[in-house]
């Protein structure tokens, strides 16, 4: 599955593609993409484990930014 | 401003004001060293507790190459050494440049926005009789929707009643609108200026055109451009470079100048610390993006649109063009480019083959139609057989007649020569239609494919913009091919190819140092479109084909975004070149001048941010487009 979420206060490029690089190391992520231009976080992951998945990689863009909120729906 | 940006001026303010007060205290009393450090302290913390807030919990969390926590380091170390000004004005100069910054990428996003701004966020539908305002995602396909004057329309479909004057410029970059009336598909996107129009929905919102051009753009830049990634990877060893030489710059040089000294420590150690100031690579990683984006922006606002940053970096290379030939140097269409009769005059022969071919719907018939332009009287026609592959038998006026080409002529026994014969007809090589009553000819009318009448201009233009070579590929007969070469003015054309083969005469104009595009219509040519460097691909509108295999696609037919967007692309670079030199060139001068203690750290700070927020204005350069790419009118 592969959802799109928008991201709020995302100010430094070099945080987004630390939080890209980090992301796509996480355990169960196929692929992660982080749109600094359109604020736009994009994961992709298999359907079962999606939201276990998604906690880990928002928790883990909080460190790298914590200004930076990503919007889960 | 955001509301975050708001809260943190006005910190910078107070900051500021507390600043200038504690330095005038501190400059007219002579205060005993503790009491100046709390008080420089107070400002500091004004403006930058959160920065040293988040540079202890990024301790924490093994982040420690990070930005706030090099500049609390920075400061502290300012403190440490004494310099408590200047510590105080660093951590005040980053977190203003830090609002700058965030203004200015904000801004820029915006501008990004705004452009994008093309997918309306409702629709109206309308089911029996009554309308009802709707998300377009709740749209189905099939459903009746209704479009006002100054609406966009929602989601493509085709129009059941009514009509209207709709302008594609936001997808097609094309000013002059165009009428749709019943029958006639309509694209999302598109305004409707005039009319009111119940359109038909043909795709839901996910696959309407207006979505997929916007996703295309949005994920452009996450296909990447060769400069972008040497720029990741330069600011991967960036910081930790920098970091390890302000380590060596704190500890080696005292060594040898006076270890027992405890200035000569202070010194090169309030050099190191300017050293961490600089080592953020932030001016760089994102500008060059940004740049890109803007390009790419620009681009489809004018209806070209780019792939990925790759294909921008790639199409400002292009050496070489490579063009189909049907549809793309030329109309694609068929006209009248001749008639010839025996003992008629040609009104007459026109009108004869007009009404004959009145009913049939090949692509050659109703250029026959076109040419004659006037009214037909269908009731002067009867009986008529259409012959596939042959051409039409029927009765006008009474009188048999057999329009088609020479093998028809054969079997009706009509002794109609080659248009080879004749002189003025040599020039237009073509498809010839002949005119038989009973088994006597009439005469024959050429139909042939015409150039584009931008198609010689906009090669020209190439030329001039440092193409050293253009070809033509064609699956057409040599003549047709030859005739259309030498109109456009391409320097080299080969004819008569097969589909496959026209991957192969590709292939052979390949060299190592010239980049090549080709150009087609994406219909059947997407081997080409996918095996060149750039694949160009025009009349996207409504062509998922073409948008699968192109790199870049021309949303319509015009020729002239060819020159256009090589244009944008050159300018785009550019841009990117003059942020990657400016940004490192900076960085590199202040690093230098530091080493030799000639860079204070306020400098060093603006090498920091102020690199970074004049590298983000100056990328929004790319987005705009300077007047004098737009093509002239005549």
């Amino acid at each position: 599955m592969k959802k799109v979420f928008r991201m709020e206060d995302l100010d430094c490029a070099n945080c987004a593609r630390k939080m890209e690089d980090g992301v796509k190391k996480l355990d169960g992520v196929k692929d992660a993409k982080v749109n600094f231009i359109m604020q736009k976080f994009t994961l992709e992951a298999d359907d079962d484990k999606f939201d276990a998945v998604l906690q880990e990689a928002v928790k883990f863009c909080k460190k790298i930014e914590p200004d930076c909120r990503i919007i889960v729906k | 401003m955001t509301k975050r940006q708001k809260k943190n001026l006005i910190r910078c303010i107070a900051a500021g004001t507390v600043l200038v007060a504690v330095y005038l205290v501190a400059h007219f009393l002579d205060l005993p060293w503790w009491a100046e450090l709390t008080l420089f302290l107070v400002p500091y913390a004004i403006a930058g507790y959160d920065v040293v807030v988040s540079a202890v919990r990024n301790i924490f969390h093994g982040q420690i190459l990070d930005e706030k926590f090099l500049m609390t380091i920075a400061s502290l170390g300012a403190f440490a050494v004494g310099e408590n000004a200047e510590a105080a004005i660093v951590m005040l100069f980053y977190q203003v440049g830090e609002l700058f910054q965030s203004i200015a990428v904000g801004k820029s996003r915006k501008s990004i926005r705004d452009l994008m701004d093309i997918r309306p966020e409702t629709a109206t539908v309308v089911f029996d009789g009554q309308e009802k305002t709707v998300d377009p995602d709740e749209v189905n396909v099939g459903d009746r929707i209704i479009v006002r004057p100054g609406e966009r329309i929602p989601l493509d479909g085709v129009v059941l009643s009514g009509g209207a004057t709709i302008s594609t410029a936001a997808l097609t970059g094309e000013s002059l609108p165009v009428y749709k009336k019943e029958g006639d598909a309509v694209v999302s996107g598109c305004i409707d200026l005039d009319g009111v129009v119940v359109i038909e929905v043909t795709a839901d919102a996910e696959s309407s055109t207006v979505t997929k051009v916007l996703e295309l753009v949005e994920n452009a830049s996450e296909k990447k451009a060769r400069s972008e990634n040497f720029i990741t990877k330069f600011a991967k060893v960036y910081t930790p470079a920098v970091v390890a030489s302000a380590l060596l710059l704190a500890v080696i040089p005292p060594l040898f100048l006076g270890i027992n000294s405890g200035s000569v420590w202070a010194e090169w150690i309030e050099r190191a610390l300017t050293f961490l100031v600089v080592s953020c690579p932030c001016a760089l990683v994102i500008s060059v993006p940004l740049s890109f984006f803007g390009g790419i922006g620009c681009a489809s606002k004018r209806g070209v649109l780019l792939k990925g940053a790759s294909d921008l970096e790639t199409l400002s290379k292009i050496r070489t063009f490579v063009f189909d030939k049907t549809g793309t140097l030329t109309e694609g269409t068929f006209h009248v480019t001749a008639v010839h009769p025996h003992k008629m005059s040609e009104e007459e022969l026109l009108d004869v083959a007009a009404l004959a071919e009145s009913y049939s719907s090949h692509p050659i018939a109703e250029s026959i139609v076109l040419a004659h332009g006037g009214h037909l009287d269908k009731k002067r026609v009867g009986n008529v057989t259409e012959r596939a592959g042959y051409g039409v038998e029927a009765v006008v006026d009474g009188e048999k007649v057999y329009v088609g080409n020479s093998k028809f002529m054969k079997e009706v026994g009509a002794e109609c020569h080659e248009c080879d014969d004749c002189g003025p007809c040599h020039h237009h090589a073509g498809t010839v239609v002949h005119l038989a009553h009973e088994n006597k000819c009439l005469g024959h009318i050429t139909v042939s494919d015409i150039i584009k009448k931008e198609t010689p201009t906009v090669i020209s233009e190439l030329k001039t913009l440092g193409i050293t070579k253009t070809v033509m590929l064609t699956g057409d007969h040599e003549e047709a091919a030859k005739e259309i070469a030498a109109e456009s003015g391409v320097d080299e054309y080969v004819a008569e190819l097969l589909p496959a083969q026209k991957v192969e005469a590709t292939e052979k104009l390949f060299s190592p140092n010239k980049k090549l595009a080709f150009v087609g219509d994406g219909i059947n040519d997407a081997p080409v479109l996918m095996r060149a460097d750039v694949g160009i691909a025009m009349g996207g509108i409504g062509s998922d084909a073409a948008i699968e295999a192109a790199d870049v696609v021309l949303m319509d037919d015009d020729l002239s975004k060819l020159p256009l967007s090589i244009r944008i692309s050159r300018r785009t670079m550019r841009i990117v070149r003059e942020n990657i030199v400016f940004a490192i060139g900076v960085k590199l001068a202040v690093l230098i001048l530091a080493a030799f203690g000639l860079a204070s750290m306020w400098l060093a700070v603006f090498a920091d941010v102020g690199v970074c927020v004049l590298a983000v204005l100056n990328a929004m350069r790319a987005l705009r487009l300077p007047k004098k790419f737009l093509p002239k009118k005549a």
